[in-house]
C-alpha cells in the first residue's frame, strides 16, 4: 500500500519540478501542470503519511528517514500556502526539486515504510519532532523565497529586459513573505528544542553535534528576528542571513541525523 | 445570408483619413440602425484606429455598395483606403480584431471592449449576433490562453509595471513626481490607476509644478527639497529639462539609514538625464532611465508577436468553428423539412391504423424510433456535407428526392 502511494508522489513531485523549470523558460501552461504535480504529489503524500500512521505501532516517523519524509510534506504543505499563486510559481523552481531528492532520500533509508516501531513516547515526539520538523520546513520555505528575491533583485539591478516577461513575485512581498515564515517557523523550532531539553533534563544524556548545530540554527534565525524588528533589517542582507541559517538546516537535515536518531 | 465587411483602419490610411471617418458612439448606433432598415443586419465598429461596417445580407453586393456609400458619405476620399471582406473572410477578420491582433499595439486590450460596444449598439440579428458573440469569444480565449496581452506596450505602462516588480501592490506607496513633462505626466497617471499616491509634484516653474499637483492630489515642491521627500517617498518619476543631475548619490546615501532598508524605485525618463546613475549601486535603489525601459518595452512587445503566432491559431480555429455553424444554416432547412415530412407520415399511417389505446401507444414508440434511428445518418451527413461546402448540393438533392421543393 505504502509502495502505491509512495510512487505517484514521487512522480508528481518529479513531474512538478520538471514543469517549473519549463515555466521560468516560457510562462504558462508549464506552471499549470507544475501546481497540479505539487497538489497530487502532495495528496499522495498525505494519504501515505495516513497509512503509515495508521499501521505504525507508536509514532512512524521517529527515524531519520521517517522525518524526512515528514519534513518533505511540511515543506511542500508550506510552499502549497502561495506556490498555488501564479505570480509565486517561480519558488517552486527552489523547492520542488529539493523536495522530490529528500523524498526519494526518505524511501531509501526505510522512511516511507508502515513498519516503523518507535521507543519514544508519542506525546514527545509528536511535540518534539512535529516542531523541529515544522520550524525547519518553514525554514525551507523562507530559504527558497530568499532565493527568488535575490534572483529577482539581481535582474532589477542588471536592467534585465525580461524582466516583465518571465514575471517574479515582487521584492517587498518575498521579504515580507519570508519574515512572516520566520515569525511562525522560529516559535516553532523554539518549543521544539524546550520539550527536547526538558526531556534531556529528564532522563539525561549528552549533548550531541546535531543539536549543538540546531542551536546555532535557532540562534541565526532569533538574530534575523531582531534586527528585523530593531534595526530594520530587510533586503539583500536579510536573504543572505536566511541563506546562512538554511545551510545549518541542510547540516542538520542530512549531515548530522547518524547522531542523533537511535 | 451573406456577412459583408466594408471598412477602412490604421493599415491602409493615415490618421488624417482615420479621423474624418470616425464616429461617436450615437453615430455609429445611428448609422448601424439606418442600414439594418435597407439591409438585414448592420454593426458598426469605429474606434481610434479603424471604422468598419458589418453587415448580413441575401445579396453581398447589394450590401457591399451601401455600407460603401455610407462610408464615403464621411469622407470621400476614403475610396482607395476601404477593404472589403465576405462570410469566411470578413468573420476571420472581426475574430482578429477582437483578439488584437490587427491592432497597432498587438494584444492591446482596448479593442475588446470596443467590439464589445459596437456589437451592442449595433443592429445584429441571428448571423451578426452570433458572428459578434463568437468574436468576443474567441478574444477572450486568445488572452486567457496567451499571453498576448498580458506586458506593457508603453513606456509609462512599463515603468509602472517596473516598480510593480519591486513594490508588489502600489496601492497606497508614495511618488515624488519631478518636472512636469508630458512623459513624467503619462507615467505619474499610470502610477495613479494602479493605486499609488502622487505626493509630491517638483518643478522649476511653480505654477505649472502647483497645476499638476493639484490635479494628482499633491503638494508642490522646490526641486531644491527633493532631497528631503527622499526619506519617505517609494517611487521617484523624472523627466525635466534641466541639463545636469537633479538627484546626486550622496543626496540618497544620506536618506537611506532613515528609510531602514525600504527600497526605492527612480525612473529617469529625462534626456539628457535627471538621476545621477550610481544611484542604481545604492543598496535597495532600483535607477531605470530611458534607455533602460525603452529596452524592456521593445522585449515585451517582441513577446506579444511571439504570442500572437499562437493567439492567430485560436482565432483561426474559432474562425472555421462559425464557418461550419453559417454553413450549416443552407441544409438546417431540408433536415427540418425531411424530418417534418417523415413525421407527417408516419402520423398519418398510424392513424389509419386499427388499434387499441396501448397497441398505439407500443407502435408510435416503434416508428419514432425507426424513424429517428433512419434520419440520423442522413443528418449528420448532410451537416458534414455543409462543413464541407457542399451542403447547398446535397439539401437540394434532399429536397429533390423526397419531394420537398414546395416547402423551400
Amino acid at each position: 500500500m505504502a509502495e502505491l502511494l509512495f510512487w505517484p508522489a514521487l512522480l508528481a513531485y518529479g513531474e512538478a519540478a520538471v514543469a517549473y523549470f519549463g515555466e521560468a523558460r516560457r510562462p504558462g501552461v508549464a506552471g499549470r501542470l507544475a501546481t497540479w504535480g505539487v497538489r497530487v504529489g502532495w495528496l499522495a503524500q498525505t494519504a501515505l503519511l495516513a497509512v503509515q500512521a495508521a499501521r505504525s505501532d507508536g509514532f512512524p516517523w521517529s527515524t531519520w528517514a521517517g522525518s524526512l519524509n515528514l519534513f518533505v510534506w511540511l515543506v511542500v504543505g508550506a510552499y502549497l500556502i502561495w506556490g498555488c499563486q501564479a505570480r509565486y510559481r517561480l519558488l517552486g523552481l527552489a523547492v520542488l526539486p529539493l523536495a522530490a531528492v529528500l523524498f526519494a532520500l526518505a524511501h531509501a533509508g526505510g522512511g516511507t515504510s508502515t513498519h516503523g516501531v518507535s521507543s519514544y513516547s508519542n506525546l514527545f515526539l509528536v511535540l518534539h519532532v512535529g516542531l523541529v520538523l515544522l520550524a525547519f520546513a518553514g525554514f525551507t520555505v523562507a530559504a527558497g523565497l530568499a532565493a527568488l528575491y535575490l534572483w529577482q533583485e539581481r535582474r532589477l539591478k542588471r536592467h534585465e529586459r525580461t524582466i516583465l516577461r518571465v514575471r517574479a513575485p515582487a521584492l517587498a512581498r518575498l521579504d515580507e513573505l519570508a519574515a512572516r515564515t520566520i515569525a511562525v517557523a522560529l516559535p516553532a523550532l523554539t518549543l521544539g528544542i524546550a520539550v527536547g531539553i526538558a526531556r534531556l533534563r529528564e532522563r539525561g544524556g549528552g549533548i550531541d553535534a546535531l543539536m549543538v548545530v540546531t542551536l546555532a540554527t535557532w540562534f541565526v534565525y532569533g538574530m534575523y528576528a531582531v534586527l528585523r524588528v530593531g534595526a530594520g533589517l530587510r533586503g539583500r542582507r536579510a536573504a543572505y542571513l536566511l541563506l546562512a541559517g538554511f545551510v545549518l538546516v541542510a547540516v542538520v537535515r542530512l549531515a548530522l541525523p547518524v547522531t542523533h536518531f537511535s | 445570408m451573406r456577412i459583408v465587411l466594408v471598412g477602412v483602419s490604421h493599415h491602409r490610411a493615415p490618421v488624417e483619413l482615420r479621423e474624418r471617418a470616425a464616429l461617436s458612439r450615437d453615430q455609429a448606433t445611428e448609422l448601424a440602425r439606418r442600414l439594418s432598415d435597407a439591409a438585414g443586419e448592420a454593426v458598426c465598429l469605429s474606434t481610434c484606429n479603424r471604422t468598419e461596417l458589418y453587415l448580413a445580407d441575401e445579396a453581398a453586393s447589394d450590401a457591399e455598395r451601401r455600407a460603401e456609400a455610407a462610408l464615403l458619405a464621411l469622407e470621400a476620399d476614403l475610396g482607395p483606403a476601404l477593404y472589403r471582406l465576405q462570410d469566411e473572410a470578413a468573420a476571420l477578420h472581426l475574430f482578429r480584431v477582437a483578439a488584437g491582433l490587427d491592432s497597432m499595439v498587438p494584444g492591446e486590450g482596448e479593442i475588446l471592449g470596443q467590439v464589445r460596444a459596437a456589437y451592442e449598439a449595433g443592429a445584429a440579428g441571428p448571423i451578426l449576433d452570433r458572428l459578434f458573440r463568437q468574436a468576443l469569444h474567441a478574444g477572450r480565449k486568445a488572452r486567457v490562453e496567451t499571453a498576448i496581452g498580458e506586458s506593457p506596450a508603453s513606456v509609462s505602462s512599463a515603468a509602472a509595471a517596473l516598480a510593480e516588480q519591486v513594490f508588489g501592490d502600489l496601492r497606497d506607496r508614495k511618488v515624488l513626481v519631478v518636472g512636469a513633462g508630458k512623459i513624467g505626466d503619462l507615467a505619474a497617471r499610470n502610477l495613479l490607476s494602479r493605486g499609488a499616491k502622487i505626493e509630491w509634484v517638483a518643478n522649476r516653474s511653480a505654477d505649472r509644478g502647483a497645476e499638476l499637483a493639484a490635479r494628482f492630489g499633491g503638494d508642490a515642491v522646490g526641486l531644491d527639497r527633493i532631497g528631503e521627500q527622499l526619506a519617505s517617498a517609494d517611487v521617484v518619476i523624472s523627466s525635466t529639462s534641466a541639463p545636469g543631475w537633479i538627484l546626486e548619490r550622496e543626496q540618497v546615501e544620506r536618506v537611506l539609514p532613515v528609510r531602514k532598508g525600504r527600497p526605492l524605485f527612480l525612473i529617469d525618463l529625462a534626456v539628457p538625464r535627471d538621476l545621477d546613475p550610481s544611484i542604481h549601486e545604492l543598496a535597495g535603489c532600483y535607477l531605470y532611465d530611458i534607455d533602460d525601459v525603452q529596452a524592456v518595452v521593445a522585449e515585451t512587445l517582441a513577446g506579444r508577436r511571439r504570442e500572437a503566432e499562437r493567439a492567430e491559431s485560436i482565432v483561426a480555429a474559432e474562425a472555421e468553428r462559425f464557418r461550419e455553424w453559417q454553413a450549416s444554416l443552407d441544409v438546417i432547412p431540408a433536415i427540418a423539412s425531411l424530418r417534418a415530412r417523415a413525421e407527417e407520415i408516419r402520423a398519418a399511417e398510424l392513424e389509419r391504423a386499427k388499434l387499441n389505446p396501448s397497441e398505439r401507444r407500443a407502435a408510435d414508440s416503434v416508428t419514432t424510433a425507426v424513424l429517428n434511428k433512419l434520419l440520423h445518418l442522413p443528418t449528420i451527413r448532410m451537416k458534414e456535407a455543409a462543413a464541407a461546402t457542399d451542403g447547398v448540393i446535397y439539401a437540394d438533392a434532399v429536397r429533390h428526392l423526397f419531394g420537398l421543393e414546395d416547402e423551400r
